[in-house]
């Protein structure tokens, strides 16, 4: 039979591959020789057998929003200070409004020139205000919201990354989801709480002027100048907790993080860390025009709205570098260098799941995972076995070839086995053997029909793939809207299924096929088909 | 020949059997709706309610009692303690509904009292999960939505697939597009949406006289109500993997309900005018005993192993499993099959019917 022939070839070459890709994943292989040569790599574990931390992070959107209209609102301030045109601080109103009182009604014209340039803004009410004012109320146009998320959860993104990259992960996995959500994973780490800090921290750092002539007592009163605020210095006492003086400061920052090169931890000689900054050019420019200029005043460092120091500036620092003093233990100092290495978050990120899982336990995981999918497995080989005789052997044979194929399936896909990945397999050893049995119970049939072996099976075969076919098609739909719609864990599941499903059709129907040929082809028409 | 269990020649008069199945069915769903009704609607895990839960292991084993009196001091809302596994695994799930308590703290927190009050045992934290009330909104969406387009494509599917009538599937499919949309602008809460459109669905099956879509939905929505009703009698909690076990028994039990139907349909196509319908249904349920039992039998050896051996974790998935395949089997010799008789070709109409597709 020349089709026949064909077959085996296509089988064969599917075994070789399968095994292929499979072996990697056995314990004993791995860092053989064998495994040298074999193309694939072990299957991916996911966190829940591997151990380690998976967060759903969500994004500040309302804030950056914020943000951003306030630097927009400065930036349309200078713009138009720039052509003589003078408007009041523009003031934030919501997430994505902004009011602008333009101080001569008479400049209205030009005014209106200069909000041209500002295309991300749409004004949405013009009023007329006292002694010829006239008070402008813009927002965000509705594309440039979309633009201004996009690129938030993007940088956001990016910020993490980086985060992670210097913290030491193995494998981490960060990706933006749906909204203003994003999915972080890292495998196999030992210290959830810190590298969670990690992330989660905005580190926006500012440098303000403290204002010298403010008296901080009237200030605690309510008393504060416009353009001023009130906040407290903190310093740390040797048992870890802060004091807290009160401290007034000019709002605007007259320096930002954002021109941060490098940051590192460094001892003084007291063995105190403190963090060592180093500017780029514009920064390190920036910093010595500043120092220069406010000699004996003092400089406050402020990270995400926390004054750490308020040191008085002896000289002007020329060379890019400055440090940050004082509070911290030296893993604070560490963590507080990488993310100011990282740059800040775009916004402020909330954590909205957090999903931990030992090592130990993931180990646990697989061993009973595996302990019950063996037991399983020898418990089905057996009974298929007994049930249908040369038949049930077949099955058994083509069960196994099943299984192999799921694994190596995972390891060339790339795919992650969870646990419920691990019942997937469980499950399909199950139902893998329904379409043998479907077969099975047809060949029955037809033999007691009274046709010959040769053709019982021709014919059992003919009727049972559309079946057959018909019944997987459903749970493969089943299986697509788990993996469309599932997370994690519930995708690997239904990425296991999917394959499970597609082998055992290939197995029960292709495979198991030649070796009922095989059996039948050589025996006088009249041979008992032992099934 | 190997072993048989259902001998060649069975003649089990399956439709006969019809009203009481259906009243067995409907005591079962009544009383899972019931307890469903009587502890205000589906006990959720922290994936669909929120909170945080930490899975931790003894080297001894301790009362449950005495495990939740070690934490009091932490005033932890909402606090439970409960097994988890099998009786010699010594571990033990704490569950808090309060997720705006910093991971550390509870960490912390459990570490301090648990070594204060239980001096004589050590443990260790395994797992610890921390789900926020709107990922837990939105998860719970998706599950619900994940579930009824799993249905609605399935009814597709089948209507086309068997019955030749793509036509009215796709109908059927435009329809239902619609009318969520218009249901969606109501602005129903996502669980009656789903409720209805599922109604909708059968409805729609019913109406166009997809008679195997119909029995087919039926059957799995049978199973499914009745899973989850079983699971709330038990005061099991629902998560994301039983929902992922709720959608394998969909699978499952289509898978079963397509193999007995289409025997119905190619027994239905060789039958003689005349025949009682309910008689080919019988034949053809009977010709495919032995393999939905030889099935179901492998299927639930495996699954049984995964409920003894599998652990704490895939302990609950184990079993809504076992009931999913249990009833999957059930329904589509008892449910789905005589329906089919209920509204389907009748030997007066069938024949024209399944000629013309």
């Amino acid at each position: 039979m020349q089709s026949l022939r064909w077959r085996i070839i296509v089988t064969l070459l599917v075994l070789v591959l399968g095994l292929a890709y499979m072996l990697p994943s056995i314990p004993g292989i791995q860092g053989t020789s064998l495994a040298k040569l074999l193309p694939g790599d072990a299957i991916n574990l996911g966190l829940d057998l591997k151990g380690g931390i998976h967060l759903t992070l969500g994004v500040d959107m309302d804030t950056a929003m914020k943000n951003n209209l306030a630097r927009l609102g400065d930036d349309l301030k200078a713009s138009a200070a720039e052509e003589q045109v003078f408007v009041l601080r523009p003031r934030v109103l919501g997430e994505d409004k902004i009011r602008v009182v333009l101080l001569k009604g008479e400049q209205k014209d030009k005014f209106k020139g200069i909000l041209k340039q500002f295309d991300s803004l749409s004004v949405d009410a013009t009023e007329p205000g006292e002694n010829g004012k006239v008070e402008y109320i813009l927002s965000l146009t509705p594309q440039y919201r979309k633009y201004l998320t996009k690129l938030t959860l993007d940088q956001a993104v990016k910020t993490i990354r980086n985060r992670i990259d210097q913290f030491g992960v193995a494998e981490p996995d960060i990706r933006k989801q749906a909204g203003n959500r994003i999915q972080v994973q890292l495998p196999g780490l030992q210290d959830p709480e810190r590298a969670i800090k990690i992330i989660g921290r905005t580190a926006h750092l500012e440098f303000k002027m403290v204002d010298e002539g403010a008296d901080v007592e009237t200030a605690k009163k309510g008393a504060v100048a416009p353009g001023r605020e009130l906040t407290v210095l903190l310093h740390r006492k040797p048992d870890g907790s802060y004091t807290e003086t009160p401290i007034v400061l000019k709002k605007d920052a007259v320096l930002t993080g954002e021109y941060i090169k490098d940051a590192q931890v460094r001892f003084d000689q007291f063995n105190t860390p403190y963090v060592a900054l180093n500017f780029n050019t514009r920064g390190g420019t920036i910093f010595a025009r500043l120092t220069g200029e406010n000699v004996n005043k003092r400089m406050a460092i402020v990270l995400d709205g926390k004054v750490y120091s308020a040191p008085v500036i002896q000289e002007k620092i020329a060379g890019g570098r400055a440090s940050i003093t004082g509070s911290f233990d030296k893993e604070e100092a560490t963590d507080l260098a990488i993310v100011l290495r990282a740059g800040s978050l775009p916004a402020p990120i909330d954590i909205l799941e957090q999903r931990t899982v030992g090592p130990s336990l993931g180990q646990e995981s697989i061993d009973k995972g595996v302990t019950s999918a063996v037991i399983g497995l020898a418990l089905v080989l057996v009974f298929m076995g007994i049930y249908y005789g040369i038949g049930g052997l077949v099955a058994d044979i083509v069960l196994v070839l099943n299984i192999m194929l799921i694994m190596a399936g995972l390891a060339a896909f790339g795919a992650t086995l969870t646990l419920p990945g691990i019942a997937g397999i469980i499950l399909t050893i199950g139902m893998a053997v329904d379409a043998n049995v479907i077969i099975f119970e047809r060949i029955r049939e037809e033999l007691r029909r009274g046709l010959t072996a040769g053709a019982a099976v021709t014919e059992g075969y003919g009727r049972a793939t559309l079946t057959i076919l018909d019944a997987n098609v459903t749970t493969i739909i089943a299986a697509i809207i788990l993996y469309q719609f599932g997370t994690g864990p519930v995708r690997g599941f239904a990425v296991t299924l999917t394959l499970g499903i597609l082998t055992s059709m290939f197995t029960a129907i292709f495979v198991s096929r030649i070796m009922f040929d095989l059996y039948t082809r050589n025996r006088a028409d009249r041979a008992k088909l032992n099934i | 020949m190997g072993l048989q269990i259902i001998k060649p020649d069975t003649h089990i008069d399956f439709i006969g059997f019809r009203k009481i199945a259906f009243i067995i069915s409907a005591i079962v769903i009544l009383a899972g709706i019931g307890s469903l009704l009587a502890k205000g609607g589906p006990k959720y895990g922290i994936d669909f309610a929120g909170g945080m839960i930490v899975q931790i292991k003894l080297d001894k084993a301790t009362d449950v009692t005495d495990l939740k009196g070690a934490m009091k001091e932490l005033n932890l809302p909402g606090l439970t303690v409960q097994t988890l596994g099998l009786e010699d695994d010594h571990e033990y799930m704490i569950r808090t509904s309060s997720s705006d308590i910093s991971s550390q703290a509870v960490r912390d927190g459990i570490d301090r009292s648990l070594a204060a009050n239980l001096k004589d045992r050590t443990f260790e934290i395994q797992r610890l999960e921390m789900v926020g009330p709107k990922v837990g909104a939105d998860l719970r969406a998706k599950a619900l939505e994940a579930l009824f387009y799993a249905v609605l494509l399935i009814a597709v599917y089948i209507s086309g697939r068997f019955e030749q009538r793509w036509t009215a599937a796709g109908i059927m499919a435009a329809a239902l597009a619609g009318g969520i949309y218009g249901i969606g602008l109501t602005g129903l809460d996502m669980g009656w949406l789903i409720i209805s459109a599922l109604v909708l669905t059968l409805g729609l099956c019913w109406y166009l006289k997809l008679n195997y879509a119909l029995g087919a939905v039926v059957a799995l929505i049978h199973d499914v109500i009745i899973t989850v009703g079983i699971f709330s009698i038990l005061g099991k909690e629902f998560d994301l993997t039983i929902i992922a076990a709720l959608l394998t028994i969909v699978g499952y039990s289509l898978n079963d309900t397509i193999i007995v139907f289409d025997r119905i349909r190619e027994n239905n196509i060789a039958a003689k005018s005349g025949t009682y319908f309910g008689d080919t249904i019988n034949k053809s349920v009977n010709q495919t005993l032995s393999r939905t039992l030889m099935t179901s039998i492998t299927t639930l050896l495996v699954v049984f192993c995964l409920f003894v051996l599998g652990g704490g974790v895939i302990h609950d998935f184990a079993l809504a499993l076992l009931i999913g395949i249990v009833v999957g089997t059930y329904s589509s010799v008892f449910v789905a099959s005589p329906i089919l008789l209920g509204f389907g070709p009748g030997s007066h109409v069938g024949e024209g019917e399944v000629e013309a597709a």
